[in-house]
């Protein structure tokens, strides 16, 4: 009994508390001291402030409906009956429903028929119809936001030159060439669209 | 599948090989005690440790002593996180408001960290405090992690000392394997996660107004710090409820695919870890390829099922995107299909799209890679001693029948002792798989469990019970998991995966190294070559396809074949 509780239990309560100082505070506490004096930005989760309010995350998406939004991706995050459009930032979800799924399907071919209601008969780019995996996908490909350009030219009285030249200010292409999908940062265009970016 | 999928994945594969040599090397001079570049810094630390503890670093402990100190630090490690999390509310630094876990949920939860599963039925953004993150939740990702490294080190002393009663000194084992080898790393990752974009702060969740005028509370924490371990220790247990599918867990494809090394750093380097143990790197080299060429095998077939699509979606859609179902834009389905390869083939479980919603191959491919054992590579420790019982002891126990002989490994002769001990780690895993599975799907309390209908119901129950098993913790998210029922009987599964495994391998381990190596001649089988290898990959495939075949068939091929046929659930 003593050998165990001095070869045994000690060490392992002792060892425990040690590891806990410095992978559980010491880490940590070194890790975000470094970041908030190098990243503050980063560290504090990429805020766009206008006019002295956040507007949001540049990485976190956000709902749009309105015709001279761009608008993003269907989002599962939250989604309640007073919060239908999701992107509920503090509830990140994806929709599980599997490849079979009839409430699946069915959603899907409500998205298309609204997505076409408002846009015209384009095949539509497959993003603008699935939910991200977030929920708070703060992107969509090229293809869906050239899909929505008539919309929002129409919808603000400028061209689609216009439109297009914001939508490129806010594309990213793969990193050298391979790494990561081209994408279009919704919530960056939109602030740039209504000159809110400085 | 895309030409820069293809070109992500030989680059990976690329620095996979480049970083196992020079990071096997290195844990095989930590795990010995030799002097490397960080100890002028560490050792001073190390050495205090013990002086505290009470630990004698050069107090060898045999088989029963190495696996008594494994679950006494489990038992402790269990309690303590149990306790934190049910009073989460009351302890300080819980800016995000957590309520306390039910006691079943606290269960399943502790468990789950101290057993390297990470399998999480709370969702992270408020089923946590910042303090059970941080005190609790973190540090099982690094001890976790370095208990499996620590039996793998302890098997592998085992199959190559000669005539020896000892494996080493769990407590130093464990504090070696945290101090040189995982804190130093996930330092310098972590700082460039925070560049990358990843938030590192204490402050309470922000609040913003968006441009369409409505309220989002936005989830903040010192994410990045836990990320790097998440994937380095291949836990996998998201900060956030997506996890690195959520921008803040996983910013950009870079991102991205620095966590996928992570995941395979260690597990893949430890072969050559092995190499340098037993005094030969081929036998170290004959076991990567064994590993490499399953998972390849399996990456590529989960890309090439999600490049396709669903082909139940209407025709106006435009789908050269592939499956984009619970998939971000900034990865595609096709690097979202390689992560989910990555994270079941070794231990981790960390998602960066949802396996749920993959087409049904593509979902196929995670759940085999869990029921093969998670051995290829496998978790950190947990793979390397996984692959070493029943790649290569059974296989070279399956040579020796078709010639007749005595079978070797390493030069020790493998008998029945050992082949009883593997055997166990065989059927404890098909058994707590099936038996948990049948359970569930016999019970209205299992039942109620899944969110889909059909063969894919059932999938997210076998997904479960593997993935707890397995100690990989991803799922097939819909299962509603935060019940009882399943709360208590995956926290016995995780318990069963982890230490029944653990258990009879440091066994085995004891009995290897008491016996002396009799000298190679011309009927040994050798286990270095491609010969070997294929011979592995057939061993760990057919145990694996003739326990799991039935089950997989009621679930992803069925599913695969209705969905050809048009139907829907």
């Amino acid at each position: 009994m003593r050998t165990f509780l001095r070869h045994q239990l000690y060490p392992a309560i002792a060892l425990l508390l040690a590891l806990t100082f410095i992978t559980g505070v010491a880490y940590p506490a070194v890790v975000t001291a470094i970041a908030q004096v190098a990243f503050p930005n980063q560290a504090n989760g990429s805020m766009i402030v206008v006019d002295g309010k956040t507007v949001g995350s540049s990485l976190i998406g956000q709902a749009f409906s309105d015709p001279k939004y761009l608008w993003g991706r269907p989002s599962a995050a939250g989604v309640t009956d007073a919060n239908p459009a999701g992107y509920d930032a503090n509830n990140s979800a994806g929709s599980n429903l599997g490849p079979t799924s009839k409430a699946l399907i069915d959603r899907v071919t409500a998205a298309v028929d609204q997505l076409r209601a408002a846009n015209g008969n384009a095949p539509v780019p497959v993003d603008l119809v699935t939910t991200s995996a977030s929920g708070l996908d703060p992107e969509i490909s090229p293809a869906a936001a050239d899909y929505q350009v008539a919309r929002i030219a129409a919808a603000r009285g400028i061209t689609q030159a216009a439109v297009r030249a914001v939508i490129a200010r806010h594309t990213q292409l793969p990193l050298l060439g391979f790494l990561g999908e081209p994408r279009v940062n919704v919530l960056l265009v939109n602030l740039d669209l209504d000159g809110l970016l400085g | 599948m895309p030409a820069a999928d293809l070109v992500t994945l030989v680059i990976f594969a690329g620095l996979v090989l480049l970083i196992t040599p020079i990071l096997g090397a290195y844990i095989h001079r930590v795990m010995e005690g030799e002097r490397t570049v960080l100890s002028p810094v560490l050792r001073p630390v190390e050495r205090a440790i013990y002086r505290v503890c009470g630990i004698d670093e050069t107090a060898e402990q045999d088989w029963k002593g190495y696996a008594a100190s494994v679950l006494v630090m489990a038992v402790v490690a269990i309690v303590v996180g149990y306790v934190v999390l049910r009073l989460q509310n009351v302890l300080p630094l819980n800016p995000n408001s957590a309520t306390p876990q039910s006691p079943d949920l606290a269960f399943n939860t502790s468990v789950s960290f101290e057993t390297n599963t990470n399998w999480q039925n709370y969702s992270g953004e408020t089923g946590a405090s910042y303090l059970s993150q941080m005190l609790i939740l973190a540090v099982r990702n690094f001890t976790s992690a370095a208990t499996g490294m620590a039996v793998a080190i302890a098997l592998v002393r085992g199959l190559t000392r000669r005539s020896a009663k000892t494996l080493g000194n769990f407590w130093v084992d464990l504090t070696r394997g945290i101090l040189y080898i995982l804190l130093p790393i996930s330092v310098v990752i972590a700082v460039f996660f925070v560049w990358q974009g990843m938030p590192q702060t204490l402050n309470a969740p922000a609040a913003a107004t968006t441009l369409q005028g409505t309220q989002q509370t936005i989830a903040l924490g010192p994410i990045a710090s836990q990320e790097v371990i998440k994937e380095l220790g291949n836990n996998g247990g998201g900060f956030l409820n997506a996890n690195s599918a959520h921008p803040f867990e996983n910013p950009t494809p870079l991102t991205n695919f620095v966590e996928m090394l992570l995941m395979f750093a260690v597990p893949f380097s430890l072969t050559y870890t092995f190499g340098r143990y037993a005094g030969n790197q081929r036998q170290g080299w004959a076991i990567f390829g064994a590993m490499a060429a399953v998972f390849l095998v399996g990456a590529v077939v989960a890309m090439h099922s999600q490049a396709g699509g669903n082909p139940l979606f209407p025709t106006t859609v435009n789908q050269a995107l592939g499956s984009m179902e619970g998939v971000d834009t900034r990865f595609g389905s096709g690097i979202g299909a390689l992560f989910a390869a990555i994270t079941t083939s070794t231990s981790t479980g960390a998602i960066n799209s949802w396996h749920d919603s993959f087409q049904p191959i593509a979902g196929l491919v995670p759940l085999f890679n869990i029921e093969l054992g998670e051995i290829t590579p496998g978790g950190i420790g947990a793979g390397l001693y996984g692959m070493l019982v029943i790649g290569a002891i059974l296989s070279v126990f399956i040579a020796g029948l078709m010639v007749g002989r005595t079978p070797e490994f390493l030069g020790k002769k493998v008998e029945a002792y050992e082949m009883k001990m593997s055997m166990l780690v065989v059927l404890v895993l098909g058994a707590s798989i099936l038996g948990f599975t049948a359970l569930a799907t016999a019970t209205t309390q299992g039942q109620a469990g899944p969110l889909n209908a059909g063969p894919h119901g059932f999938s997210e129950i076998l997904y479960a019970y593997s993935s707890q098993t397995g100690n990989n913790g991803s799922a097939f998210g819909g299962l509603s998991g935060n019940t009882p029922f399943y709360n208590i009987t995956g926290a016995f599964a995780m318990l069963i995966g982890r230490y029944g495994m653990i258990i009879p391998i440091l066994a085995l381990a004891g009995s290897m190294a008491g016996k002396r190596r009799v000298a190679a001649s011309l009927g040994t089988f050798p286990t270095t070559g491609v010969l070997f290898s294929v011979l592995v990959v057939g061993v760990i495939i057919i145990v694996g396809a003739l326990t799991f075949f039935p089950a997989l068939a009621l679930g992803p091929i069925v599913e695969q074949l209705l969905q050809n046929a048009g139907k829907v659930f």
